[in-house]
C-alpha cells in the first residue's frame, strides 16, 4: 500500500509566515486595483517585486524541506477557522510539502520572469497596471490553490485562477473576439468547476472533512462505487482546467490574452492544476482503476488532438497552445498511471513549465518584431535578426522534441516508457504524438526561422529589449537544464506524497529499447517537418487543396462546431423560449394585472366625480345592499 | 287594558293620523321638488307643522310647543333669512345634470322605503302603552324630571354646543374686512382734502324736509333764496321721486309770512332779500333761522366742525355705505 | 296603528333622502336633512308612546337642539360660501374631485 500522504507536523520558526508567500501578490493586487490612477507610475515596478519577493520566500521553505527528513516534510501553516460546523469543520491551512513547494517554486518563479519579460512587453500599454495588478492576482490565486491543505481552500484558488483568466483573456476588452474568448473560457471553466465543487461536496458527505490528510486517510475505506465517482467528477474538473479533452475547446482562443499571459497561465502553470489535481487525489485514484484508466485515456486523446491541431495551425500561439494541451495530455497520461507516473507527471510539468514559457515569450519577441503579427506565414529567415530570441527558442524546441540531453527528453521519455509498461496501446500512441510532436514544432522553427523572408511591407523586424530577452536567456537555461538537475531527484523527494521513484534514477540516460524507438520516431518527425516546411518555400498564403487531416485541424477538429450544434443552439433556443415565456406569459401576467387595475382604476375614477350627490346616491346603494344582506341573512 | 286606553281615542287619533300625515308628505315632496328655495322652505313649515299636530296626538305636548317654536318660528325662519341673503329669486333648473342620477336615486329610494317598511313592519308587535301613567305629573314635568336627572349631563353638553355654534356662526358668518376701518381722524381729514382739492363743503350735508311741515326725505331742504339744496336728497331716492317744486314748498310759508306781515312789528329785520329767487314769489324765504345770517350753504343746521353721530353724510363717497349697497 | 307612523316616517325620511340626492341647491339639501331629522324625531316620539316612557321624548327634544345648531352652522357655512361664489349649487366638482 503506498502512502499518500505524510502526517503534517505544524509549522514553527519562520514557516508560520507563509501566508506571506500569498499576502505579497495579493496585497499588491489590491492596492494596484484599488489606487487606480495614482499608481500607474511605480506600480508595474511594485507588482514585479511581489512575486519576486514570495520566490524568494519559497526557495526558503524549499530549503527548510530539503533539511527535514523525507518523512517530516509536511508542514501546516493555521491561518484561520473558515467554517467551523458540527458536522464538518474547514481552516483555512495551508500545506507545505514536496508537492507544494515544487509549484510554489514554479509559479513564482516563472511568474517572475514573466514579470519582468511584461515590464518590456507591455511597456507601451495604456492599461500596464490593470494588467500587473491581474498577473499579481492570479499569482496570489494560484499559491492559493497550490498551497491549501484541504479541497475547499484548493477550491477558493481555483476560481481566482479562473477569475484572473478571464480577466487576462479579455485584457484587451475592446476586442470583441477577446471579450469573447474570455466568456468562452469563463463558461467552459465552469463546466469543469461543477464536476470539481460536486466532488468536494461528496467529500465532505463521505469524509466529514475535505482535507488531503483526511481524504487520503478515509479513502481506502469508501466503496468503489463512491471512489469512482469521486475520481470522475474530479477528472471533469481537471478536464475544464487543464484543457483536455472534451472541455479543452477554450484553451485555443485564450490565445487572444496577451503573449505573457499566455506564457504564465495558459501554458506554464495554471492549466497544469489539473494534473495537480489528480496527483494530489491519488489515493482516491488508488481505488478507482476504472476512473484512473479514464484519466489516461483522456491525456492520450488530448495529447493527439493537440498535436493534430498544432500541425495545422499558422498563428504561432495556437501552434504553441495546441501543443500545451499535446504535453499536459502526456501529464494527464503520466497522473493516469497511477502512483508510478505521478512524479513523471510533475517532472514532465515542470520542465514544460520552463521550456513552453520559454517559446511562448519567444513568440511574443517575434510578434514584437513583426508588429503584433502571429501568422507564421508571415516570418521567415528571422534567426539572423533575432539572435537571442532564437537560440533561446531553439532551446524549448529541443527541449520539447525531447532531444538527448534537454529537459524534455527526460520527462517525456519517462512517461512513454511508463505508458508502455502500464498499457502498450497508449505508449504506442505517446510514441506516435512524440513523433508528430517533432514534426509541428520543426514545422514551426522552419516557419518562422529558416527559409525567405515574408514580412508585411514596413516590418522591420528587430530584437526584444533586454527585459524580454533576460527571461528568455533564463527560461532557456531551465529548459536545457531542467532534466538534468531534476531527473535523478525528483522521484525520491516527491516519493512521500505517494509517487513511485523510478529505478534509474540518474542524470545519465539508459539506453532502452523504448528510448531508442522514440529518439527514431522524433528524428523522423524532425525530417518530415524539415523537408515539407525547411527545403519547400512556405506559401504566403494558406493554401486551401490540403488534406482532410488539415482541415480539420485547422477547425479545431470541428469540436467547437459541434458544441454550437449541440449546445449552443439549442442554449440558446431554450433562452429564447424561456425569454418568450418571460415576456409574454410572466410579463403578460404582471403587466395584465397591472393594466386590469389600471383600468378599473380609470372606470371606478368616475365614481369619483365631484358631485356629492353621486357620493351619496353611492351610500344610499351601499346601505341597501347591507340592509338586504342582513336581512336575507335573517331569513336564510 | 289596552282597549280600554285606546278605545275613546281610536278615531281622533287616526283621523288627526291621517290628516297629518297626506300633509306631511305633500309638503316634502313639495320641498323637494320645488324650484325656488321660498317653495321649499314654506313646504317645510307645512311638513313641520302637521308633525307638531302628530306629536300633540301622540301626548307629546312640549315637543308639540318646542317643535312649532324652535323649528317653525326659529329654524325655518333662519332658512328664510338665508334665502333672502344668497337672493329670493334664485331658481335651479330640475333637469339633472348627471345622467341616470335621478332614476336611480329614485329607485333607491324606493328600494329602501321598501327594505325599512319590511323592517318596520315586523319591528313592533305589542300594542301601543300610551304616555298616560308617565305624563300623569305634566308632560312638561315628566321631561324636565328626565332631563334634570338623568341626562342632565347630555342637556349641559347641548348649551356648550349651541353656545359654540353661536360663537362659530358669527365667526364664519363675518366678513371679512378687506381694508381698515377709517376712524374719526381719518376720516376728517379726508374731508379736509376733498375740500382743499376739490371744493367739498367740508361741513354735515343739509338734511331733507323743510320746518315742521314736511319731514319725508323725498322733500329736499331750500336754500336761503329759496331754491334746492341738491344734497340733502338721496341720489335713490332723487332718482325715483319726481324733483319738488320749490314754489310749492315755500307756497304756505310765503303765505303766513304774507299773513304775518300784513300786522306791524311782527317780522324780524329780513334787509337782504334774495337775489334770485325765480321760484318764491316776494317773501324772504328764511325766516326762522335769525341766528346764522352769515352762513352761505348751510340753512337748516348752524355750521359745525363736529359731525354729527351715524352715517357720516359730509363726503359723497361715504354716503352710498349703509343702504346703497342693496341696490346695486 | 303604530306602524303607521314607522312608514310616515319612513317615507319623509325617504323623501328627504331623495331630495338630498337629486337637488344641487345647498338650501335644499338642508332643507331635505331636516325633513330627515324631523323623521326621525317621529319615530322617537311614537316609540315613546309606544313604550310609554319619556325617554324617546327627551332624546326627540335633544335632537332638536343639535338641529338647530347644526342649522346654524350650515347656514353660516353657506353663506360664506355665497360670499365668496355667489352660488349656491353643490355642484362644483373642482372642490371635491380628487
Amino acid at each position: 500500500m503506498t502512502v499518500f500522504a505524510l502526517t503534517p507536523i505544524p509549522a514553527s520558526g519562520l514557516q508560520v509566515y507563509a501566508w506571506l508567500l500569498i499576502a505579497l501578490p495579493l496585497g499588491v493586487a489590491a492596492l494596484l486595483l484599488v489606487g487606480g490612477r495614482r499608481t500607474n507610475g511605480w506600480g508595474h515596478f511594485l507588482a514585479t517585486l511581489a512575486p519576486m519577493a514570495s520566490f524568494g520566500l519559497a526557495l526558503a521553505y524549499f530549503i527548510d524541506l530539503l533539511a527535514l527528513a523525507p518523512d517530516q516534510r509536511a508542514i501546516t501553516v493555521p491561518v484561520y477557522d473558515w467554517i467551523a460546523g458540527p458536522t464538518f469543520d474547514v481552516s483555512v491551512t495551508l500545506l507545505l510539502d514536496p508537492l507544494s513547494i515544487l509549484f510554489v517554486l514554479l509559479v513564482t518563479g516563472v511568474g517572475s520572469l514573466i514579470h519582468i519579460y511584461s515590464l518590456g512587453y507591455m511597456a507601451h500599454d495604456p492599461d500596464r497596471r490593470r494588467f500587473f495588478a491581474y498577473l499579481n492576482l492570479f499569482v496570489a490565486a494560484m499559491l492559493i490553490l497550490v498551497l491549501a491543505d484541504n479541497y475547499l481552500v484548493l477550491f477558493v484558488g481555483w476560481e481566482g485562477v479562473g477569475l484572473a483568466s478571464f480577466l487576462l483573456i479579455s485584457f484587451w476588452q475592446e476586442r470583441p473576439s477577446a471579450a469573447a474568448a474570455g466568456k468562452k473560457a469563463f463558461i467552459v471553466n465552469r463546466i469543469g468547476d461543477l464536476g470539481l465543487i460536486i466532488a468536494i461536496f461528496t467529500m465532505l458527505a463521505l469524509f466529514g472533512s475535505s482535507s488531503f490528510s483526511s481524504v487520503n486517510a478515509g479513502a481506502d475505506q469508501i466503496s468503489g462505487f463512491w471512489a469512482s465517482l469521486l475520481g470522475f467528477l474530479l477528472l471533469l474538473g481537471a478536464c475544464g482546467k487543464s484543457a483536455q479533452v472534451p472541455l479543452q475547446t477554450w484553451l485555443l482562443d485564450a490565445m487572444e490574452g496577451p503573449t505573457p499571459v499566455s506564457a504564465l497561465i495558459h501554458a506554464a502553470t495554471m492549466v497544469t492544476a489539473g494534473v495537480y489535481l489528480v496527483v494530489r487525489s491519488g489515493a482516491i485514484y488508488a481505488q478507482a482503476p476504472a476512473a484512473q484508466l479514464a484519466v489516461a485515456i483522456v491525456g492520450t486523446v488530448t495529447l493527439l488532438v493537440g498535436a493534430w491541431i498544432g500541425c495545422a495551425k499558422d498563428d504561432i500561439k495556437k501552434v504553441l497552445a495546441g501543443s500545451t494541451m499535446s504535453q499536459i495530455g502526456y501529464m494527464m497520461l503520466a497522473a493516469g498511471i497511477g502512483p508510478a507516473g505521478y512524479a513523471f507527471a510533475i517532472f514532465h510539468l515542470l520542465t514544460h513549465g520552463f521550456f513552453k514559457a520559454n517559446m511562448f515569450l519567444g513568440a511574443g519577441s517575434l510578434m514584437h518584431a513583426t508588429g503584433d503579427d502571429v501568422n507564421m506565414r508571415h516570418y521567415g529567415a528571422l534567426r539572423r535578426l533575432l539572435p537571442v530570441t532564437f537560440f533561446t527558442f531553439a532551446a524549448g524546441y529541443l527541449a520539447i522534441i525531447g532531444f538527448p540531453f534537454f529537459s524534455g527528453f527526460y520527462s517525456k521519455d519517462h512517461i512513454i516508457e511508463a505508458a508502455f509498461e502500464h498499457q502498450p496501446a497508449l505508449g504506442l500512441l505517446a510514441l506516435l504524438g512524440a513523433g508528430v510532436t517533432a514534426f509541428y514544432m520543426t514545422r514551426l522553427m522552419a516557419m518562422a526561422f529558416f527559409g525567405q523572408s515574408r514580412w508585411r511591407p514596413g516590418v522591420h523586424p528587430h530584437e526584444s529589449p533586454a527585459t524580454m530577452t533576460a527571461p528568455l536567456v533564463l527560461l532557456a537555461l531551465g529548459s536545457f537544464a531542467g532534466g538534468l538537475v531534476l531527473n535523478g531527484w525528483i522521484g525520491r523527494w516527491l516519493e512521500p506524497i505517494g509517487a513511485e521513484a523510478p529505478e534509474h534514477a540518474s542524470w545519465v540516460p539508459q539506453i532502452t529499447p523504448i528510448g531508442l524507438a522514440t529518439l527514431a520516431v522524433v528524428a523522423a518527425g524532425v525530417v518530415l517537418g524539415w523537408l515539407l516546411f525547411g527545403r519547400r518555400p512556405v506559401p504566403d498564403q494558406a493554401p486551401q487543396q490540403v488534406s482532410p487531416l488539415t482541415r480539420w485541424g485547422r477547425r479545431d477538429l470541428y469540436v467547437d462546431d459541434a458544441y454550437e450544434a449541440a449546445l449552443v443552439r439549442p442554449g440558446l433556443g431554450l433562452a429564447q423560449a424561456v425569454a418568450w415565456v418571460d415576456q409574454r406569459v410572466v410579463d403578460g401576467a404582471v403587466e395584465g394585472s397591472a393594466g386590469l387595475a389600471q383600468a378599473a382604476g380609470t372606470k371606478l375614477g368616475r365614481l369619483q366625480n365631484g358631485y356629492v350627490r353621486s357620493y351619496g346616491l353611492t351610500m344610499l346603494i351601499g346601505l341597501l345592499a347591507i340592509g338586504l344582506a342582513l336581512i336575507l341573512g335573517q331569513l336564510v | 287594558m289596552t282597549g280600554a286606553v285606546w278605545a275613546p281615542l281610536l278615531s281622533g287619533v287616526q283621523v288627526t293620523f291621517w290628516i297629518c300625515a297626506v300633509l306631511a308628505i305633500v309638503g316634502a315632496i313639495g320641498v323637494i321638488a320645488s324650484s325656488k328655495p321660498v317653495y321649499s322652505a314654506l313646504s317645510l313649515a307645512l311638513v313641520m307643522l302637521a308633525l307638531a299636530v302628530v306629536y300633540a296626538s301622540l301626548e307629546a305636548g312640549f315637543l308639540f310647543a318646542v317643535q312649532i317654536i324652535v323649528y317653525t318660528g326659529a329654524v325655518l325662519m333662519l332658512f328664510l333669512f338665508v334665502i333672502m341673503l344668497v337672493g329670493v329669486s334664485t331658481r335651479e333648473t330640475l333637469v339633472d345634470t348627471l345622467r341616470g342620477h335621478r332614476l336611480a336615486a329614485g329607485l333607491a329610494g324606493v328600494g329602501l322605503v321598501a327594505l325599512l317598511t319590511l323592517g318596520v313592519g315586523q319591528a313592533i308587535t305589542a300594542p301601543a302603552v300610551g304616555l298616560e301613567a308617565a305624563n300623569a305629573g305634566g308632560n312638561v314635568e315628566g321631561l324636565a324630571q328626565l332631563i334634570f336627572h338623568r341626562y342632565v349631563v347630555a342637556f349641559e353638553a347641548t348649551a356648550a354646543l349651541l353656545i359654540t355654534a353661536a360663537v362659530a356662526a358669527m365667526v364664519l358668518a363675518h366678513p371679512k374686512r378687506l381694508r381698515p376701518k377709517p376712524d374719526q381722524s381719518v376720516r376728517l381729514r379726508r374731508r379736509v382734502e376733498a375740500y382743499v382739492e376739490q371744493g367739498v363743503h367740508p361741513g354735515a350735508q343739509p338734511s331733507s324736509g323743510v320746518f315742521a311741515r314736511h319731514n319725508s326725505i323725498a322733500t329736499p331742504a331750500l336754500l336761503p333764496d329759496g331754491s334746492v339744496a341738491p344734497e340733502s336728497i338721496s341720489a335713490t331716492v332723487a332718482s325715483r321721486v319726481p324733483p319738488a317744486d320749490p314754489a310749492q314748498l315755500g307756497l304756505p310759508l310765503a303765505q303766513t309770512l304774507a299773513a304775518i306781515e300784513g300786522r306791524p312789528g311782527a317780522g324780524p329785520v329780513d334787509a337782504e332779500d334774495s337775489p334770485s329767487s325765480p321760484a318764491s314769489p316776494s317773501t324772504p324765504s328764511s325766516p326762522a333761522s335769525p341766528s346764522s345770517p352769515a352762513s352761505p350753504a348751510s340753512p337748516a343746521s348752524p355750521a359745525s366742525a363736529v359731525d354729527p353721530p351715524g352715517p357720516a353724510p359730509a363726503a359723497s363717497p361715504d354716503r352710498s355705505d349703509p343702504e346703497g349697497g342693496s341696490d346695486d | 296603528m303604530t306602524d303607521l307612523y314607522l312608514i310616515l316616517a319612513v317615507i319623509l325620511f325617504n323623501v328627504g333622502l331623495v331630495g338630498f340626492l337629486i337637488r344641487r341647491n345647498a338650501l335644499i339639501i338642508f332643507m331635505s336633512i331636516e325633513l330627515m331629522l324631523n323623521a326621525s324625531n317621529l319615530v322617537l316620539v311614537s316609540m315613546s308612546h309606544v313604550h310609554g316612557v319619556l325617554d324617546g321624548q327627551v332624546a326627540a327634544f335633544f335632537v332638536m337642539v343639535v338641529a338647530a345648531a347644526e342649522v346654524v352652522i350650515g347656514l353660516s357655512i353657506i353663506v360664506t360660501i355665497f360670499r365668496a361664489r355667489r352660488s349656491t349649487s353643490v355642484d362644483n366638482e373642482i372642490l371635491l374631485k380628487g
